[in-house]
C-alpha cells in the first residue's frame, strides 16, 4: 500500500537483514492484539524494540467534519461510534457541552440515571479491556467470564435505550426516555452477582504468577513523563498521579457520591492493571448509590424549544406539536459561544470542544479522545522492551481505534 | 411539577462559578503583568475564560503558564476554520489543565489565511506533538519547529485539508487507496 509506506519517516529505510543488523517489522493493522486497525512500525534488534512509530488513521471517517453538517441532536448518534466500548460516556460529554452552551438545567432524576448508566458502561468497557488484555497475553478463558458480565450490562442498556452498542440514550436536556419497568431489579440482581465475578477475576488473573511476571516492570512511564505526554484516566493514575475528573472537576453531581480514586505508583503494566481492577469496585459502589437515589421525577429539562415533548402532550396540545415539528425539521438555535467540557470516560479525559455561531448546527466540534493521547506515549513505553511486551503495553493503555481515528 | 433542580454546570452554585472565573482571571492578570503585549483580548462565558494571544507570543505564554502557574497538562489542542470570508481565518485553541489546582484555561491564537503558521508547543508539552499533527492534517495550520509534521489521520497523498469550511463534505472525488 503506497500510503502506508509514505507514512514512514523519510529518514528510515526498511531494514530486512535480521541476522546482520536491526530489522523493521510492520505490526498490524490486522493484528488482533492491536485492538483494531493500529499499525506499528517496530524497529527491532533481535527481539528488543529499538524504535516504535504508530501509524493511525485506518478508521478515519471524518466524524468531526460530519458534526458540522448535522443538527445538534443528530450529532449524538455520531458520538456512539467513536469510543464504541463506552458510547454512553461519549453521549454524556457531547450533550453536556451542548447543555452548557444552552444553559440548561437537568432534573435530578436524569442526572442520577446518567451517573448510573455511565458507571455501568464503565464496568462494561473495563470488562472488554480485561478480557482482551488477558487474551493478548495468553489467558484465554478470562475473556469468556468478562463477556458474560458485559452481556448483562449490554442487555440492561438495550432494555433502556433499544441499542446495545449504540444507545444514544442521553439527549440534550435529559434522556431519551425513562428507565423501563423492572430495570432497577435487574440492576440490583447484577450488583448481587458482580462481586463474585470480581473474585473470579482476582483468582484467575491478579493472583496468577505468570500474569504478574508478564506485567510487572513492563512499559514503565514516570509520573513526570505521564503528565508531559498528557496521559489521563487509569493510565495516569497508574503512574502515581492522583487525578480523577469525577472528583476534581465534578459534573452530573459526581461530587455527591462516595467513592475512592485508586492510585498506583509503579507506572508499569501491572500498576495500570491494578488501577482498573480497583476502579471496577468503585464503579460498583457508585452504581449502588445511584440506584438508591432513584426517585420518580421528570427526566427532561423544562425547555420546550430544545427538548422533544412527550408523545401524549403532542396529541393534546397544539404548542407541543409545533415545538416537536420545529425541533425535528429545523433544529434549535444554540447561542453563540464556545465551551470545552471534559468528563472522566473509562479511558481517561474525554473532552468536547464545541463552538456555536448561533445556528442549529455547530460550527466546530472537536473530540479530545483519551485513547488518541494515550497512544502517543506508546513509543516511550515500548522502546527497550520485547516485542511480546509491546502487546501487553497496548493492552494496558486500553485504546479504542474508533476514538483515535474518529 | 419541578423537583429539586441541579444546575448543569461544573459547579453548582453561582458564587462558586464566580469564584472559579475569578481564579482564572488571576492567571490572566499574571500574564498581563509579565508582558502586557501577550494578551490581545479576554473573553468569558459558561465559567470558562479564553485568552486571545498573538501568534508570536504563544510559546512564551505557554512556557510561562507551565512553569510559573502549574499548567502542566495540555488537555487539548485543536484548530478551527472560521470560514473563507473571515479574517483572520484560522484559530488554534489550547486547553490548558493543571494537575495541581485543577483549573482550566483556554488560549486562542488567530491566524490569517496567508500566514497560517504558529510556533510549536511540542517542546513544552510533548503531548502536543500528535495534536499539532492532527491540526495540520485537518485544518492546514503549520507549526514551526515541530519535529515531525506529517499527516496523521489522512494518507500523505491526500489533497487539501478536510476540516476547512470550503472543503466539501464528500470530498472532490472518491478517494481510493492504491
Amino acid at each position: 500500500m503506497a500510503t502506508a509506506v509514505d507514512n514512514f519517516y523519510s529518514a528510515s529505510e526498511v531494514l530486512d537483514k535480521p541476522l546482520e543488523s536491526e530489522m523493521t517489522l510492520s505490526m498490524g493493522p490486522q493484528h488482533p492484539s492491536t485492538h483494531g486497525v493500529l499499525r506499528l512500525d517496530l524497529r527491532l534488534d533481535g527481539e528488543l524494540v529499538v524504535g516504535c512509530i504508530p501509524d493511525i488513521g485506518y478508521l478515519h471517517t471524518g466524524m468531526e467534519k460530519l458534526f458540522e453538517y448535522k443538527k445538534y441532536q443528530q450529532g449524538i448518534v455520531i458520538t456512539d461510534r467513536m469510543d464504541y466500548l463506552n458510547p454512553l460516556g461519549n453521549n454524556l460529554a457531547y450533550v453536556m457541552a451542548a447543555e452548557k452552551l444552552l444553559d440548561l438545567e437537568i432534573p435530578e432524576r436524569a442526572q442520577v440515571i446518567r451517573v448510573l448508566m455511565c458507571e455501568l458502561q464503565r464496568i462494561a468497557s473495563h470488562m472488554v479491556w480485561l478480557g482482551t488484555h488477558c487474551l493478548d497475553i495468553g489467558a484465554m478463558s478470562v475473556f469468556f467470564y468478562c463477556f458474560r458480565q458485559r452481556e448483562k450490562i449490554l442487555n440492561m442498556i438495550e432494555s433502556a435505550s433499544g441499542g446495545r452498542m449504540t444507545p444514544s440514550y442521553f439527549r440534550i436536556g435529559g434522556l431519551m426516555m425513562d428507565l423501563p419497568a423492572g430495570f432497577e431489579n435487574r440492576c440490583r440482581q447484577f450488583l448481587e452477582d458482580f462481586p463474585e465475578a470480581l473474585n473470579t477475576f482476582d483468582t484467575l488473573v491478579t493472583g496468577n504468577t505468570i500474569w504478574q511476571s508478564r506485567t510487572k516492570g513492563i512499559g514503565i512511564i514516570s509520573k513526570e513523563d505521564a503528565i508531559d505526554w498528557g496521559l489521563t484516566g487509569p493510565s495516569l493514575r497508574g503512574s502515581g498521579v492522583d487525578l480523577d475528573l469525577r472528583r476534581d472537576n465534578p459534573y452530573t453531581g459526581y461530587e455527591t457520591y462516595d467513592f475512592e480514586v485508586p492510585v498506583e505508583h509503579d507506572g508499569d503494566v501491572w500498576a495500570r492493571f491494578r488501577v482498573r481492577m480497583r476502579e471496577l469496585t468503585e464503579s460498583y459502589k457508585i452504581v449502588r448509590q445511584a440506584l438508591d437515589r432513584l426517585k420518580p421525577g421528570p427526566i427532561k429539562a423544562d425547555a420546550p424549544k430544545v427538548v422533544l415533548p412527550d408523545r401524549d402532550d403532542m396529541r393534546k396540545h397544539m404548542d407541543s406539536l409545533i415545538h416537536h415539528f420545529l425541533i425535528v425539521a429545523e433544529g434549535f438555535n444554540v447561542p453563540p459561544g464556545e465551551v470545552y467540557h471534559a468528563i472522566e470516560a473509562s479511558k481517561g479525559e474525554l473532552g468536547v470542544y464545541m463552538k456555536s455561531n448561533g445556528g442549529p448546527k455547530p460550527e466546530r466540534v472537536h473530540f479530545r479522545g483519551p485513547s488518541f493521547v494515550n497512544l502517543a506515549a506508546l513509543p516511550l513505553m515500548s522502546e527497550g522492551e520485547m516485542v511480546a511486551d509491546v502487546v501487553a503495553i497496548i493492552g494496558s493503555l486500553d485504546i479504542v481505534l474508533g476514538e483515535i481515528d474518529r | 411539577m419541578r423537583h429539586v433542580l441541579i444546575v448543569c454546570r461544573q459547579n453548582t452554585n453561582e458564587d462558586e462559578v464566580l469564584n472559579m472565573t475569578e481564579k482564572l482571571h488571576a492567571f490572566v492578570d499574571a500574564i498581563k503583568e509579565k508582558n502586557a503585549d501577550w494578551v490581545v483580548e479576554v473573553t468569558e462565558g459558561h465559567g470558562e475564560v479564553t485568552v486571545i494571544v498573538p501568534a508570536s507570543a504563544i510559546v512564551d505564554v505557554c512556557t510561562f503558564l507551565k512553569h510559573k502557574h502549574d499548567f502542566d497538562l495540555l488537555a487539548d489542542l485543536c484548530g478551527g476554520d472560521r470560514g473563507p470570508e473571515e479574517d483572520p481565518r484560522f484559530e488554534v485553541n489550547y486547553h490548558l489543565f493543571s494537575t495541581v489546582h485543577h483549573q482550566r484555561l483556554r488560549l486562542k491564537v488567530l491566524l490569517a489565511e496567508d500566514a497560517a503558521s504558529v510556533g510549536t508547543v511540542s517542546d513544552i508539552w510533548r503531548t502536543a506533538n500528535w495534536h499539532e499533527r492532527e491540526t495540520y492534517d485537518l485544518v492546514g495550520v503549520k507549526f514551526e519547529g515541530h519535529p515531525d509534521l506529517r499527516r496523521i489521520l489522512l494518507p500523505s497523498d491526500f489533497d487539501g485539508h478536510a476540516l476547512r469550511k470550503d472543503y466539501p463534505l464528500r470530498g472532490y472525488e472518491p478517494y481510493s487507496l492504491n
